[in-house]
């Protein structure tokens, strides 16, 4: 180990020669599409945390970041592999945070990211899909496979004595990723799952896919989908028809829109989403909101996570070469060495300057496990009483 | 007991939300069809003249709910609905004045007019998303069910529920008062005896002296009035997206060319021809089984959900293989 310490701090150094650069980071998000009212939050984060790095001026002697943000579309593949194309290509980008949603996420890293080789960190694709992708060490994600919440939100109906449900999921690799992965370990856990059937997102009329889900029925509804798109229609027309009440609503479905939209009429309903509490998470919040904007929003500090990681890597491996940096990202995030939280970035690169080993906190207390994935703290929250209340963590 | 929850289940997942969806595909076909009838073009910015309409119906809803001006359990958008009307109306003299009479005058092909319809179609779609965004907007206020399943359940005491919101009670009676004013107007009044005669033999009506431009206008009128009345009522019943009145676009003309283009009566049935074996062909039929003494492994539904537009251009093929002017003879397309 100390050898190898060694070898970096001296490679540092010989890197550390070259002098300063401008580093461009891409940013590759859905700002339009299904989920573009979480998409800004997720922005600012990363660019927070490339604005801090850039501003302390000890990365590489002093190299500057110049974030260029993309609009991914989220839903459209095609779309999103040219938006990082461009990224890649032309703009030559050292690292990229993002993809946002799995299925675009999975395309742009397949076509683009690993064949050009550059590390892809994204804070908010979830499919256990990701897991077993042949990325070639070049992909990481700061939040859990869905694999993970499947079990989590299984546990979570289990325990609140519900042991039949319906599912329905959006129709892309995230929604029947995330609905697979939770109807395999309900039945393992004894549930009963009466059906598992997609919805598109984007349509007028739900009425047809809630009479389904009606026909087969179940205590609750498990609704794998977009809060601003086909899932908030899947409650409409369930609580029009009186198909189900209970609904229970995984990561892009518990936020503030939702809420507002169906106020009450969500009492006995509940979810999760994978969000982290403690120290950074706190003070993550606060410089968010310095900044001007809500870092509660879901996956913002993820974001902040994923650019800060790559930065640090950077340093740790004495050079903004993807190719060469991507061996360090899991280095810096975990244990051993000195804790970093959110706006103590410039004493992780201090430290990494010196040769010292550091343990990257965060905003979400990020821990990375083998491929490269956060092992993940979710929320347990209910909509008691018109609120978005958060129930405890798990 | 059994059959009554049979026939609860029925209502409520089949035959309310089916009968509402076709009477707006009705109103939206009865447009097409009259503008097919008198003015010889399928109009393909049809779609788009309902999402512009009800665009519009929204702006005025907004500022009457800033005056507080309000219609109690009812929405505000029934007020704002003769001022959506009225400057939809407009827009579209104002297209036919700057698009179709040109080609009207040089007697053109009908096709040339369908394509000049759909460029009309491209730039309607563009100023809607001009003037209110892409995003979904829910504009109904006032109450929303009538009586919802709880009530229902607790007045009949079954075990299956039915609902009735009001915007779907609006669209059913909005409809027949609409299609009642409508074949009043065509059989009864001159005006529309006159544009009866021009549909039927153009020179024929000159000849008798019957001023096509003045037709022309009143068919235009009448047409945007059904179809911002279609696209308002649409946008109540589910939500406003612009897009979605685009998509409605498809199943108006199979529901217009089923029931056979031209015909008025055609059109109204087609709507609901369309509307109904869309939903009963995605409803899986296991419940409704259940209790009718019949014990299902499977959810008894015939083609999965997404399938849904599929249904109503399986029934246009069929019809226009063995019919094809239309289940009520209409013109042949």
């Amino acid at each position: 180990m100390k050898k190898l310490l060694l070898a970096s701090a001296a490679g540092a150094l010989i890197a550390g020669a070259a002098g300063a650069e401008e580093i461009k980071m891409g940013i590759s998000l859905g700002l339009t599409g299904p989920l573009e009212s979480i998409a800004p939050p997720i922005q600012k984060g990363a660019e927070l945390a490339m604005k801090e790095v850039s501003d302390s001026g000890k990365l590489l002697d002093g190299s500057t970041i110049t974030p260029i943000a993309v609009d991914n579309t989220c839903i459209d593949a095609a779309a999103s592999v040219a938006a990082v194309e461009r990224l890649v290509t032309s703009e030559g980008v050292k690292g990229i945070m993002g993809g946002m949603c799995s299925g675009e996420t999975i395309a742009s890293l397949e076509k683009v990211g690993v064949p050009n080789g550059v590390v892809m960190i994204s804070p908010s694709a979830t499919s256990p899909a990701l897991s077993t992708l042949d990325d070639k060490g070049f992909f990481f994600r700061t939040s859990p496979s869905d694999a993970r919440q499947g079990q989590v939100m299984a546990d979570i109906v289990l325990e609140r004595g519900i042991n039949s449900v319906a599912v329905t999921y959006t129709n892309n690799d995230y929604g029947k990723g995330l609905a697979d992965s939770f109807a395999a370990s309900y039945k393992e856990k004894g549930g009963s799952v009466t059906v598992v059937s997609a919805h598109d997102d984007g349509k007028g009329d739900y009425s047809a896919e809630v009479a389904a889900l009606a026909a087969a029925g179940g205590d609750a509804l498990i609704v794998v989908g977009y809060a601003d798109q086909g899932g908030a229609g899947i409650i409409q027309g369930s609580l029009d028809t009186g198909a189900f009440d209970t609904f229970v609503l995984p990561d892009g479905m518990v936020n503030q829109a939702l809420v507002e939209r169906f106020g009450t009429q969500l009492e006995t309903s509940f979810g999760q989403n994978p969000s982290a509490e403690g120290e950074g998470h706190d003070k993550y919040a606060e410089m968010a909101t310095a900044a001007g904007f809500d870092g509660t929003s879901a996956f913002s500090g993820e974001a902040y996570d994923a650019a800060a990681m790559m930065l640090l890597a950077m340093q740790a491996a004495g050079t903004s070469d993807p190719k060469l940096y991507k061996d360090k990202v899991m280095e810096v995030t975990n244990a051993p060495g000195e804790k970093i939280l959110p706006g103590e970035l410039a004493k992780g690169l201090e430290l990494l300057a010196a040769g010292e080993d550091i343990d990257y906190v965060g905003a979400t207390s990020v821990e990375l496990v083998e491929p490269g994935e956060s092992s993940g703290v979710y929320r347990e929250v209910d909509f008691k009483g018109g609120k978005l209340n958060v129930v405890g963590f798990r | 007991m059994e059959i009554l929850n049979a026939l609860v289940t029925l209502m409520n997942f089949v035959v309310l939300p089916a009968a509402s969806y076709g009477a707006q595909l009705a109103l939206g076909a009865l447009g097409v069809t009259l503008i097919y009838g008198i003015l010889r073009f399928s109009n393909f910015a049809h779609g788009d003249t309902m999402a512009l309409g009800t665009a519009l119906v929204i702006l005025v809803t907004w500022g009457m709910q800033a005056l507080g001006i309000g219609l109690g359990p009812l929405p505000t958008a029934l007020l704002a609905l003769p001022f959506g009307i009225a400057l939809t109306a407009a827009f579209v003299l104002g297209t036919d004045r700057v698009v179709y009479r040109f080609y009207r005058r040089k007697r053109s092909e009908p096709i040339i007019l369908v394509m000049a319809s759909v460029g009309v179609m491209f730039i309607t779609n563009g100023l809607t998303r001009l003037i209110i965004g892409v995003d979904e907007i829910r504009f109904d206020d006032g109450a929303r069910f009538l009586f919802t399943v709880r009530d229902f359940r607790e007045w009949s005491g079954l075990a299956e529920g039915m609902s009735l919101r009001v915007s779907q009670l609006l669209t059913l009676l909005v409809t027949a008062l609409c299609c009642w004013a409508l074949f009043r107007f065509l059989g009864r009044s001159r005006a529309g005896k006159a544009m009866r005669a021009y549909s039927d033999n153009e020179d024929l009506a000159l000849l008798s002296g019957i001023d096509p431009e003045r037709v022309v206008r009143l068919t235009w009128i009448i047409a945007s009035a059904l179809v911002v009345i279609a696209g308002t009522l649409y946008g109540l019943d589910k939500s406003f997206k612009a897009f979605n009145y685009f998509q409605i676009l498809l199943p108006i003309f199979a529901a217009a060319i089923v029931g056979g283009l031209g015909n008025p009566l055609g059109a109204v049935a087609g709507g609901f021809i369309v509307a109904f074996s869309e939903v009963a062909v995605t409803y899986p039929w296991k419940k409704v089984a259940e209790y009718l003494g019949f014990q299902p492994q499977e959810l008894l539904q015939l083609l999965s959900t997404e399938y849904k537009f599929a249904v109503s251009f399986t029934i246009l093929i069929v019809v226009l293989l063995f019919r094809p002017t239309g289940l009520f003879r209409g013109k042949s397309v």
